[in-house]
């Protein structure tokens, strides 16, 4: 009992955050609720058993990369968003888009539960150590693969950074 | 035990804990003010009460009391939020620092920490109690950033670009400096980090864990998360009147300052459980005789004279040290304290894959 209701106060937390950073205006404004959206995402991580990935959502999407974010908002003192009258490219792709989507929301609530299989909360507690062990043994290539990833990113970083100078 | 016991013994211990940690924030502003005084050659305040010891009431009522200037072209909704946000977290993360063992009440058992309890056959506490506390501490930053922005004011603005940055720069190396520790229990629960340190000095994770050269990074970059002298840059008086906070008056400006002397208190508590044996006595094992009540006591008192002993080196520190340049700060951030830290953990990772 007590699950739901902390799975639909989170749901709903994060719904509302979602739906505020796209009104919002302001693009702080718009920064702060996707923190809130992360929070609420952690919070249901650590509702499914995931609590790992949980704090490491907190601690590197909501502590670090939106701090980024926000810094840069801060530096470029962006102001108010202007109202544009729409693109005419997201309503002739975007409203078929929406439409598809609900389809197929209702489509799979619609099934029978014996087909869409269940899940309840707790089902995947991982721990720590599992996850690492898990990483760092079947899933090591692809972990390694990413990793690489990321160097390159970081590389391109700072070139861009860096070409200026010459 | 049932559950309005239960929901009845936590409110007791938040209060208890709300009212020490508040209390001992009071009078800590008061010793560094006395102890910074002393290593100057003055006396500190000394006039309100017996030694000064009444100036933190003092100092409290002149806060609740003075006009909150609000000025006029802040963007309200963040600049009254933003206080709150920093002082809230400061907060919380307190509630996750276990104190000792457990202390039995009639037939009660009561763990000494805020958010562990009772099973019946041991105490749970939250298994990954330190990186919550992380979270914790790395979203702490926004309070700082909003404040700035929020206020409109341009030194308020560069005061917290600063701590923004420094705050990112400096979390990489304090959360790869715990990383030592954190290989040597095998655990993320701070309860049992403390319990892998039971015996004597010796079985300490600094001493024994041959972990100090990770102990020196986690204080420096936790000097550095806390805006404390010499890493200040964010509230740098001689070049942004006082960075972030420099719009703020009365209760709100209080409540930044509450938020930093609170942190300083987690990071001490934080010290002592993961390199100084949290609340292990350090003459443990020698049998000493000690009477019934001392077992009681001697967690907490351990406990609280190792964070007294960290708060005095804050003050030492700030009474010696001159502020960083803001190059300087980046520098030893990025090019000294990360690279050191990631030799620790390969060092430590590879002294314990050999001695398994």
């Amino acid at each position: 009992m007590l699950h739901y209701l902390l799975f639909f106060i989170f749901a709903g937390v994060c719904l509302a955050g979602a739906l505020f950073f796209l009104f919002q205006r302001h693009p702080v404004n718009s920064a702060l609720s996707l923190i809130v959206v992360m929070g609420s995402l952690a919070a249901l991580f650590l509702m499914l058993g995931a609590e790992f990935v949980a704090a490491v959502q907190v601690i590197v999407y909501a502590g670090a990369v939106m701090v980024l974010f926000i810094f840069v908002i801060m530096l470029l003192n962006a102001g108010e968003e202007e109202r544009t009258r729409g693109s005419k490219v997201a309503l002739i792709l975007g409203v078929p888009g929406l439409i598809v989507f609900f389809c197929l929301m209702y489509w799979t609530l619609a099934l029978p539960r014996s087909q869409v299989g269940h899940v309840s909360i707790g089902d995947f507690y991982v721990s720590t150590q599992q996850l690492g062990i898990a990483l760092f043994r079947e899933f090591l290539l692809p972990f390694e693969v990413t990793s690489v990833l990321v160097l390159i990113a970081i590389m391109g970083a700072v070139v861009l950074a860096r070409r200026e100078r010459h | 035990m049932s559950l309005t016991a239960y929901i009845l013994i936590a409110i007791i211990k938040l209060a208890i804990l709300l009212w020490l940690l508040l209390t001992a924030v009071a009078y800590i502003v008061l010793m560094e003010r006395k102890v910074i005084a002393r290593m100057q050659n003055r006396w500190g305040p000394t006039r309100v009460g017996p030694f000064g010891l009444l100036q933190p009431l003092a100092d409290g009522i002149k806060f609740i009391l003075k006009e909150d200037v609000i000025p006029d072209n802040v963007y309200k909704p963040l600049y009254v939020a933003a206080p709150m946000i920093a002082l809230i977290l400061s907060l919380v993360s307190i509630s996750l620092i276990p104190f000792g063992g457990q202390w039995h009440i009639g037939h009660y058992h009561v763990p000494l920490e805020m958010t562990a309890f009772w099973t019946g056959s041991g105490i749970q506490d939250i298994n990954i109690g330190l990186l919550i506390i992380l979270g914790i501490t790395s979203i702490g930053v926004y309070g700082v950033a909003l404040s700035g922005w929020s206020s409109n004011s341009k030194y308020s603005l560069l005061g917290s670009l600063r701590a923004g940055a420094q705050l990112i720069s400096y979390e990489l190396a304090l959360g790869l400096s715990l990383v030592g520790v954190l290989l040597l229990a095998g655990s993320l629960s701070l309860r049992q980090i403390v319990d892998g340190q039971s015996g004597s000095i010796f079985h300490w994770n600094f001493f024994g864990g041959w972990q100090f050269i990770a102990f020196f990074i986690y204080i420096m970059a936790a000097y550095a998360e806390t805006n404390r002298i010499p890493f200040d840059l964010p509230e740098a008086e001689t070049e942004l009147v006082a960075g972030y906070h420099t719009e703020y008056s009365a209760m709100k400006f209080a409540m930044f300052f509450m938020a930093e002397y609170c942190n300083m208190v987690t990071v001490a508590c934080l010290a002592t459980l993961l390199f100084f044996g949290g609340w292990h006595s350090p003459f443990e094992g020698l049998a000493l005789p000690v009477p019934d009540i001392w077992l009681a006591i001697s967690p907490l008192f351990w406990f609280f004279i190792k964070i007294f002993v960290f708060i005095f080196v804050y003050i030492w520190i700030r009474a010696t040290l001159p502020r960083f340049r803001y190059d300087q700060l980046m520098a030893f951030g990025w090019k000294f304290l990360l690279p050191l830290s990631i030799a620790n953990i390969v060092v430590t990772s590879f002294v314990l894959a050999v001695r398994s």
